[in-house]
């Protein structure tokens, strides 16, 4: 079986976020880039069922949509232990835009998986759209993968437990965490071969983006925080019903 | 010119940096209180692929470049001293001199066992009486048929005595003629009957790193244990340390980091007189004047790292970037610290540890007079 691992290149997740002067885009200067890390987990969990599997996954592939500035985030992949990246040369500019993209390399596999959230603009959507347009099936909030008999074992979070489903292949997985416990640390052996293993680029196709972005706000900043002091409960309950109207 | 490093020399730091900061960074402030070396950091290590990490692949290494090398030393050092110093040494002092000057027997025999992280070899230089001087060392081996039978000390050797240390280089003395000393460089393994090992306890910094005491009681290992000829001992000291001043630099250098990102993060967080005290202008001048000295560092270890890859002499610009990197991690430590006030005298906070790592720097592989006697030969003083 051949697995796919969809990888989104984001702001590491200690950036200090900014917009543009209109603020219609995010302001990407100086900014550091890593995997997305969903998409992290969900690479270390297909090497583990590749190195367990017996042979069973021949293969795990990469594929990101982005410039040439991505491809230092594809080589990490490899690294980790991706056998072959796939880099579409476009601007990833909104989910139905990357899915459409994505949808063209994206045959032939048996198992996908891309990550719940972006740490970006946490989109959620492009794992769903992509099993659509591949007309593939396509489960959610996966937080564990086994394979089974030639079939996928795989366990979903919902609301206040989980539950175990059995499905066949192919499938898009939309994975959680959990999937894997850590993401895995590269060795040096791993970043030696990297160089070596095929990075291959992609034009992209004509596809109309599905949205556009209006404006980006920032949450507001955090209100100063007002002190009462210990025998004063009749002032905290006067801000928590008049001013905050919580009560 | 290009300033940039590769993709890879960026991968290599981002990795090595992921690792200080999830495996090592949560049990440092421990290992240093209880003064525990850990095999388990060090195996890590070796799964990693940091050991060996410039030896060609036939020996077990990784075939990466010098400043590949001193990148990771430097990450490690950013996060903790310790087990930068267990690195560094290793791969300098340890499997530095067995490859360089080993035969291609001794090679394949030690350096694939060496680059898993299951095993550390030490170097054994000083002595009791001979540290600057190392000239005025009194371990002797004398050679009876085709044996040598060495005898005497060597004091501080770092991964010399813990349960992974499987051998030490030792230089002794080989022959004293009318006080012309000889010196050659022997392989010693650790099970030698006659050889003893001690960790040495209570040291102030590198808590977590093993530093012991080696004595040698008509310890007898065969002739074909020389390393490198007969008579070339100091000459592979010599080259040893060249090579090994860069890694003690790249300490320096991310010992330096690291405060200073305490420091900052610090500044910035803790408000006296109604503001954040990096906002007054003494505490933000100090932290541009660390940012510049780290910055300096930086580029003058690395350019002694391409003239290392280059192949072209480097034991200037080693000697200047051990000095320089070890001096300036004890001024940013020193006012990371001070930024800190009483809390940075805690050993809650990380800075605690990272003003008395940093200490050894100057004094350890060449003191810093030392490293100015050198580079003043070079300049022709
Ligand atoms: C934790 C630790 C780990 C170490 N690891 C190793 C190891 O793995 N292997 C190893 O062989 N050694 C190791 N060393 C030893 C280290 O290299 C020596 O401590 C160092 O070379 C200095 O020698 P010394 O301590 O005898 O000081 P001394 O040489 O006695 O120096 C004392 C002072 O005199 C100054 N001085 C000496 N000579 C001169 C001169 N000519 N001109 C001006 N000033 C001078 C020095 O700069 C210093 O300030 C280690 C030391 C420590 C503390």
């Amino acid at each position: 079986m051949k697995i796919l691992i969809l990888i989104g290149n984001v702001p590491d997740t200690t950036t200090k976020v900014k917009f543009n002067a209109d603020r219609t885009a995010f302001d990407a200067s100086g900014v550091q880039w890593i995997i997305n890390p969903w998409d992290e987990l969900a690479l270390t969990r297909a090497m583990e069922l590749k190195e367990t599997s017996g042979g069973a996954v021949e293969a795990v592939v990469v594929a990101n949509v982005g410039r040439a500035e991505t491809e230092a985030t594809l080589r990490k992949a490899l690294a980790i232990g991706a056998d072959k990246a796939i880099r579409i040369d476009a601007d990833p500019k909104e989910a139905g835009y990357v899915a459409s993209q994505l949808a063209t390399i994206a045959a032939g596999y048996d198992l996908i998986m891309a990550g719940i959230e972006a740490a970006d603009y946490n989109g959620n959507a492009v794992g769903g759209m992509l099993a659509e347009m591949l007309g593939m099936n396509s489960v959610s909030a996966v937080s564990g993968i086994q394979i089974e008999n030639g079939q996928l074992k795989i366990n979903r979070e919902i609301d206040g437990g989980s539950q175990v489903v059995g499905l066949p292949m192919p499938l898009v997985a939309i994975v959680q965490k959990g999937i894997a416990k850590e993401p895995r640390i590269p060795a040096m052996r791993g970043i030696m071969m990297a160089r070596s293993k095929p990075l291959e680029v992609v034009q992209p196709i004509d596809a109309a983006p599905m949205t556009n972005m209006v404006t980006f706000e920032m949450p507001p900043a955090k209100a100063a925080c007002k002190m009462i002091a210990e025998d004063q409960a009749k002032d905290l309950i006067h801000l928590l019903r008049d001013e905050a109207k919580v009560l | 010119m290009n300033f940039d490093l590769s993709q890879e020399h960026e991968l290599i730091r981002q990795t090595v940096r992921e690792f200080a900061e999830r495996e090592i960074k949560p049990v440092a402030q421990e290992l240093d209180e209880k003064a525990e070396f850990s095999p388990a950091l060090t195996k890590r290590m070796g799964e990693l692929g940091l050991f060996g990490m410039y030896l060609p692949e036939k020996y077990g290494g990784q075939g990466l470049d010098t400043l590949s090398y001193i990148i990771a030393v430097e990450e490690l050092a950013r996060v903790d001293g310790s087990q930068a110093a267990t690195l560094a040494a290793h791969n300098s002092l340890g499997i530095g001199p067995l490859y360089y000057f080993g035969t291609e027997e001794q090679k394949k025999e030690l350096l694939p066992k060496l680059c898993t992280g299951e095993a550390l070899w030490s170097f054994g230089l000083t002595e009791p009486g001979a540290g600057s001087d190392s000239r005025g060392s009194k371990t002797t081996a004398e050679k009876v048929g085709d044996e040598w039978v060495i005898n005497g000390s060597k004091i501080f050797i770092t991964n010399g005595a813990s349960d992974l240390n499987i051998g030490c280089t030792v230089q002794a003395v080989s022959a004293n003629t009318d006080g012309k000393k000889q010196f050659t460089t022997i392989i010693v393994g650790s099970q030698t009957p006659g050889f003893k090992r001690m960790s040495m306890h209570n040291k102030m910094m590198w808590r977590a790193s093993d530093t012991a005491e080696l004595f040698f009681d008509d310890c007898r290992v065969p002739a074909e244990n020389t390393l490198g000829k007969v008579g070339e001992g100091s000459k592979i000291m010599l080259t040893t340390l060249d090579a090994g001043r860069l890694s003690i630099a790249a300490m320096g250098l991310g010992a330096a980091q690291g405060a200073y990102e305490l420091a900052l993060a610090y500044a910035l967080e803790r408000k006296q007189f109604g503001q954040p005290i990096a906002k007054f202008q003494i505490n933000a001048f100090k932290l541009a004047d660390m940012a510049m000295k780290i910055e300096l560092a930086r580029n003058l270890l690395y350019k002694a790292c391409w003239l290392k890859d280059e192949g072209r002499p480097f034991g200037m610009e080693s000697a200047m970037a051990k000095l320089y990197c070890s001096e300036i991690a004890r001024e940013v430590a020193d006012e990371a610290v001070q930024i800190h006030g009483g809390y940075g005298l805690m050993k809650d906070y990380a800075v605690e540890r990272f003003y008395r790592d940093q200490r050894l720097l100057q004094i350890g592989e060449g003191t810093s007079e030392i490293q100015r006697l050198v580079i003043s030969r070079f300049i022709g003083c």
